[in-house]
């Protein structure tokens, strides 16, 4: 049997980048709702909410860069030079935002500073991460095995465009996570910001929907010419669905709907990028099989993923079971 | 400002500054984490309340060096790409799956395991938290063996062919993971880790213990730190010798710069001790040198030959005063180290050892003597391996990516801004903790207690806490 370890790779990568942008998504949104508490018990509160898992969150992202340097070296070497300021920030950013989780706990005077400093890394690192979608959507110019566009090329009303709408996404994320895990005074007040996340976030949907297929022949040609035009049928119903959930688990104050339909909407956007982009790991010239590594590189690598992933599954699953439940206000930080 | 500098000067500029930040946080977590690991397990074994206070005490200043060691790690795993993206696509089929399953099989389970260990001990019980703890333990050294096996590949490439686009294709997987320089480049880390972090403790306890000669807590840390520096220095240096041998073997042009060797010596190379490498006249000024020491040393023969710099064409000389420096400040560090470790030995057999002002004194100031070695170390090793990237195969010039020079130099303007600002405070932070005593509940801030595990329920400590904390705030102001 002959798999194609190429594909099998893509998905996997896929399913890395989705975890990624799932898990950490809320506890980036945690950030950039950060300004809208109440006052520091309830900013407390929403950081402890993810405090315990925010770092396991983030190694997905390691997981993204590290696999793509494994199996598809040269669309690491050409998107991260092609994206190199949108990058930059966003590493910048995380740095500001992961050690505000330790550092505003350590002072008092200063504890305003690292909020700041959470909630701008936060929105930052959101904001560069729907750029780096959204420039990668538009294309990267290569030749010759390597990027040969200039370092501004990034920036476009689109990109700008699919940055904020990724901000507006997690915000939604982080709200209806919070939901889940808090009570009172601060669950209400999420349950109020959910909503503006949730039209803001539905509306960004439409609109970055609609200009995708322009931005490319490929993505043109994958939504509207036949069979394929029926996804362009298929994938807005599934949307539709989705929101309905999630807009009537709002209305009827669900503490766990809402967060699983906003979760469902960011898989099923996902999954419209991976119709649009496939084979293309780096459009509008690089498949997935240009890219790959080869196949002792893509073998070698795949034996033991096959067998870590779904035990990292288990122990995080774990580790978000043992801290399940409320988050207890009293409980101070570690 | 950095106009005049090219995209190559600058990107290596960047990749230095970011991999030093980076390395001073996994040096002191590798011997933190498995410190903890060793601390919990006495304290379930003795229930010697003393155990416990240090655990929560280091703890406590764990999460804050692994909180920036995994930051500006984030920053590394991206930068190969950004700054060079040609080695990337050159050495990704054989480095990219050793980085893949660092992620997969150390990032992850500390990520995992942390906030249970930090959190988790009355949520899941003793049993479970100490293997929770010890699991974080055994991920930071898988971490460092999986980086170290990539970053020794870079020095001693086995096992690979080169393809029809340049790239190396990976041949023997065991060949690239067990390459030639791997195992005493690991053995060498690990003990230096476990030192780092031996000195940072023996340096807070000795603090402590000019204040308070008394105090339990700091006579327990302190004397556990000094049994390290006695036992692992001997330790250290045989490894760093068998690590300079196989050097030798592998990159004889390395021991060159280190020694300043300039000249060949057909019999016998003398041993500099100390000097002024003259790059432009290719001599060492000033050099006291034992005659004939390094031969022996290296080939364990008082006549053996050794090639010098001379034999080697300029282009694929490594810069030798940086190497030459550095080397030196590594060995100093290292007697030093052993220096302190007899000398504690003999006041302990005096029973003097938490009295000698003296020792306690030097504690303190070898305090961070550990991240100065390490840099130092991975100074010799990294700019010895100039001017390539893979040794002998692809030179730094020759990996860059395709990168605008101002491009660069602003990011490299942002990390340096960024990383003195956040891991500044961070220190700042962490030399707060320190000076705290063990034992004192919050660490002399408003956070968390110093939860005792089963004795109060949480939510009392924390309640009474927050009291005691305010008191401190009050103080402060």
């Amino acid at each position: 049997m002959n798999i194609d370890l190429a594909f099998v790779w893509a998905g996997i990568i896929s399913f890395a980048v989705l975890t990624y942008v799932i898990l950490d998504g809320f506890d980036l949104g945690i950030g950039i709702l950060f300004p809208f508490a109440a006052d520091t018990a309830e900013r407390d509160v929403m950081m402890n909410s993810v405090a315990p898992v925010w770092d396991g969150n983030e190694t997905w992202l390691v997981l993204g860069g590290g696999g793509l340097f494994a199996v598809f070296p040269l669309a690491y070497a050409v998107i991260l030079p092609a994206l190199y300021m949108p990058i930059t920030l966003m590493l910048l950013a995380l740095v500001f935002r992961g050690v505000a989780f330790e550092f505003r706990w350590r002072t008092v005077n200063w504890k305003w500073l690292w909020d700041f400093a959470f909630t701008g890394g936060s929105v930052l690192a959101a904001m560069m991460q729907g750029i780096t979608l959204g420039a990668l959507v538009q294309g990267i110019k290569v030749s010759d095995r390597a990027y040969s566009g200039g370092w501004w090329d990034w920036l476009s009303p689109f990109s700008l465009l699919v940055g904020v709408a990724i901000v507006v996404g997690y915000a939604l994320l982080g709200s209806t996570w919070l939901i889940v895990r808090t009570d009172g005074e601060l669950q209400t007040r999420m349950r109020r910001y959910a909503w503006p996340a949730s039209v803001g976030t539905l509306a960004m949907i439409l609109l970055v929907s609609i200009l995708t297929p322009f931005q490319d022949a490929v993505y043109f040609q994958r939504w509207f010419k036949w069979p394929t035009v029926l996804l362009s049928v298929i994938m807005p119903l599934l949307v539709v669905g989705v929101a309905r959930g999630l807009i009537s688990g709002l209305k009827k104050q669900h503490e766990m709907s809402p967060f699983i339909y906003s979760l469902l909407l960011f898989v099923l956007c996902f999954i419209g990028i991976g119709l649009s982009f496939f084979p293309y790991l780096v459009p509008p010239s690089l498949t997935i099989w240009d890219t790959a590594a080869p196949e002792s590189s893509l073998r070698f690598t795949l034996i033991g993923t096959v067998v870590l992933i779904p035990l990292i599954l288990m122990y995080t699953a774990y580790a978000y079971w043992v801290f399940r439940g409320k988050v207890n206000p009293d409980e101070a930080y570690h | 400002m950095l106009d005049s500098f090219t995209a190559e000067t600058l990107a290596r500029a960047q990749f230095a500054f970011t991999v030093s930040f980076h390395i001073i946080f996994p040096a002191f977590s590798i011997g933190l984490a498995s410190y903890l690991a060793v601390l919990n397990a006495l304290w379930l074994k003795t229930k010697d309340q003393t155990y416990l206070s240090l655990f929560e005490y280091w703890k406590k200043i764990f999460a804050m060096a692994f909180a920036m060691g995994v930051v500006s790690g984030i920053v590394m795993s991206y930068q190969f790409g950004t700054n060079w993206s040609v080695f990337a696509d050159k050495t990704g089929p054989v480095l990219g799956p050793l980085m893949a399953y660092e992620v997969l099989s150390a990032f992850f389970l500390e990520a995992g395991f942390l906030g249970i260990m930090l959190f988790g001990r009355e949520r899941v019980g003793p049993s479970l938290h100490m293997m929770a703890t010890a699991i974080v333990a055994i991920g930071t050294l898988m971490s460092a063996t999986w980086i170290l096996s990539v970053n020794s590949w870079m020095h001693t490439p086995v096992g690979f062919a080169i393809n029809d686009v340049g790239q190396f294709i990976p041949t023997d997987w065991w060949e690239i993971v067990f390459n030639p320089s791997f195992p005493y480049r690991l053995v060498h880390m690990v003990l230096a880790a476990y030192l780092t972090t031996a000195f940072v403790v023996a340096g807070v306890a000795g603090w402590h213990l000019l204040k308070d000669k008394k105090h339990v807590a700091s006579r327990r840390m302190f004397s556990m730190a000094m049994w390290m520096a006695c036992l692992v220095t001997p330790l250290q240096i045989v490894a760093g010798d068998l690590h300079g041998l196989n050097t030798l073997e592998h990159q004889p042009v390395k021991v060159m710069a280190m020694e300043g060797h300039f000249n060949s010596y057909p019999d016998g190379a003398p041993l500099i001790l100390f000097g002024i490498p003259n790059t432009e006249q290719k001599r060492i000024d000033y050099a006291i040198q034992i005659p004939k020491l390094s031969s022996l040393i290296l080939k364990h023969d008082l006549n053996a030959p050794l090639a010098g710099l001379d034999t080697i064409p300029d282009s694929d000389e490594p810069p030798v005063a940086i190497v030459f420096w550095s080397f030196r400040v590594m060995i100093g560090i290292g007697f030093t180290m052993l220096a302190v470790g007899l000398w504690s030995l003999w006041r302990r057999w005096t029973q003097a050892l938490y009295n000698d002002k003296l020792l306690l004194r030097i504690a303190v100031l070898m305090g961070p003597s550990g991240f100065i070695a390490v840099l130092a170390g991975w100074i010799t090793t990294e700019v010895g391996r100039q001017p390539f990237t893979v040794y002998g195969l692809l030179r730094t010039s020759d990996s860059l990516a395709p990168i605008a020079a101002p491009a660069v130099s602003a990011s490299l303007l942002s990390f340096i801004v960024v990383y003195f600002f956040v891991f500044g405070a961070g220190t700042i932070f962490i030399l707060k903790m320190m000076h705290t005593l063990p034992g004192t509940e919050g660490q002399g801030l408003r956070d968390g207690p110093i939860r005792s595990a089963g004795i109060t329920p949480a939510t009392q400590i924390s309640m009474g806490m927050r009291e005691s904390a305010e008191e401190d705030n009050n103080h402060e102001h």
